[in-house]
């Protein structure tokens, strides 16, 4: 029977939980570089065992860790990540420019074909690319001097450049979001980079729909429609259907619109998952009830999934990076909040049950299917 | 041989247990020492002191003969005792954080 293997970076360590194909007995590895932030670990989807993990702090910088055994033991690679060329400044919190300077990786996006090249998202925004399985680095600096750069401006996490989708069809074509900048697309490999942020409108900015500026806070895409793109922003739920070219709200009947992560069923494009949060300046789920909500209709219809998660008393958060799908024939959904819960639901999200109640603030969460 | 003490987070990451001795050949500097430190261990590189600019990254001393030399130029001597091994240079985390 296959098997899951559930990939969990926290603010002092790693763990990893497997199960057979049931989801119903776990068991618990870790902590891996325990008392490190592990902003992200991810898995090749070409070499299931190989994994990379973003380890960082704020004393000692980052690192890079690479196992080649689905996590029984870890390397470090390499860690120079440079800005290539002039670093040029972006905006400050209070409008002063500042010069880029490297903080920390937030997300590891290996190719969907070649296990040693990966992708690396950075604070301050950034994009790199590795195609020796991490030992050097190098950055796409196409993007970072975008001709809009030196408007981009962190958002309260950070300048970063958190979510990267490759496009299974086109291998030119990347999509990439930073808080507070927005989403940019390349179709040349990652040569040249375009904003993609028309229809969004945020109402933190002087002008609401400007080219860019947009606190972006998650992407989601299903494999089979590479042109339809679901999008958790500061607040709004977006969507569009024309790889990012024009998007539109869909945030329907949701209780609020502000939240960090978005997912998409394996197996229905049009099912979505959103996690929304009291407020922008509450950052708990609303009423002390955690609920993720679905729409089966491409978003603007929700409903609320709560049985067997916390219905009193809650006020965790699920931070951007920490939900996500297996591709089971029923499909499995996993989240993990910043209570350091991690819950799992084996069908399609009706039903939950923790797999870990009290790890580390959960930072990010991924799914592997094991032979 | 020149005495190195980490911390426990750079040892674990270097897999070493106890102190590092290396031989620095010329003058014993903190720049000497460290240079030598991280063409050992080269995972070390960028934990210590920053990958652009070679500074001391921001929460972490270097203490040695109950003096603090953090902010002492990198290519200043160590003092005596260091360089004969009879003290340790200690790579300190500074207390920040949680």
């Amino acid at each position: 029977m296959s098997g899951v293997r559930i990939l969990v970076g926290t603010r002092k360590g790693a763990f990893i939980l497997t199960a057979d194909g049931k989801r119903k007995d776990w068991k618990v590895d870790g902590p891996h570089f325990g008392g490190w932030e592990i902003y992200h670990l991810n898995g090749s989807p070409a070499e299931p065992d190989r994994l990379y993990a973003s380890q960082s702090s704020g004393w000692f910088g980052q690192i890079i860790q690479r196992s080649d055994n689905g996590g029984q033991s870890w390397n470090p690679v390499g860690n120079d990540f440079a800005y290539d060329g002039d670093v040029g400044e972006h905006l400050w919190y209070d409008g002063t420019p500042r010069p880029w300077e490297f903080k920390r990786i937030w997300h590891l996006e290996p190719s969907r074909n070649d296990p040693d090249t990966v992708y690396a998202g950075a604070e301050d925004a950034a994009l790199y690319r590795s195609t020796d399985g991490g030992q050097k680095w190098q950055e796409l600096t196409g993007l970072r001097t975008h001709a809009t750069g030196p408007q981009w401006q962190p958002g309260a996490g950070g300048m970063c450049l958190h979510t990267i989708i490759t496009d299974p069809v086109d291998p030119n074509r990347i999509f990439v979001a930073i808080s507070a900048a927005g989403v940019f697309r390349t179709d040349d490999g990652g040569t040249s980079w375009s904003p993609i942020n028309k229809g969004l409108r945020s109402a933190q900015i002087p002008d609401q729909d400007a080219e860019v500026g947009h606190c972006v806070h998650r992407l989601a895409m299903h494999p089979s429609r590479p042109n339809v793109l679901f999008m958790q922003k500061h607040w709004d739920v977006m969507r569009t259907d024309d790889a990012g070219d024009s998007w539109r709200e869909i945030s329907g009947d949701l209780p609020t619109d502000f939240g960090f992560p978005i997912a998409v069923h394996a197996h229905e494009p049009d099912t979505v998952y959103v996690v929304p949060i009291t407020s922008d300046s509450e950052h708990y789920v609303p009423e002390g009830r955690l609920r993720v909500y679905r729409s089966r209709s491409g978003g603007d219809q929700w409903e609320p999934l709560t049985a067997g998660l916390p219905q009193a008393n809650c006020y965790v958060n699920v931070l951007r990076d920490a939900m996500a799908v297996d591709t089971l024939d029923e499909c499995g959904i996993y989240f993990g909040t910043t209570g350091g819960q991690v819950y799992a639901s084996s069908d399609s999200g009706d039903s939950w049950a923790p797999i870990v109640r009290d790890l580390p603030a959960v930072l990010s969460v991924e799914a592997q299917v094991l032979p | 041989m020149i005495r190195v003490v980490l911390p426990p987070h750079l040892r674990n990451l270097a897999r070493i247990s106890g102190e590092v001795q290396v031989a620095v050949t010329g003058t014993v500097t903190l720049r000497a020492v460290l240079d030598v430190v991280e063409d050992r261990y080269p995972m070390l590189q960028g934990t210590i002191r920053d990958r652009s600019t070679g500074q001391r990254r921001a929460f972490l001393r270097f203490f040695a003969c109950e003096e603090d030399l953090s902010n002492q130029p990198p290519d200043a001597p160590l003092p005596d005792r260091v360089t004969t091994g009879e003290e340790p240079l200690l790579v300190v985390g500074a207390m920040a954080g949680g």
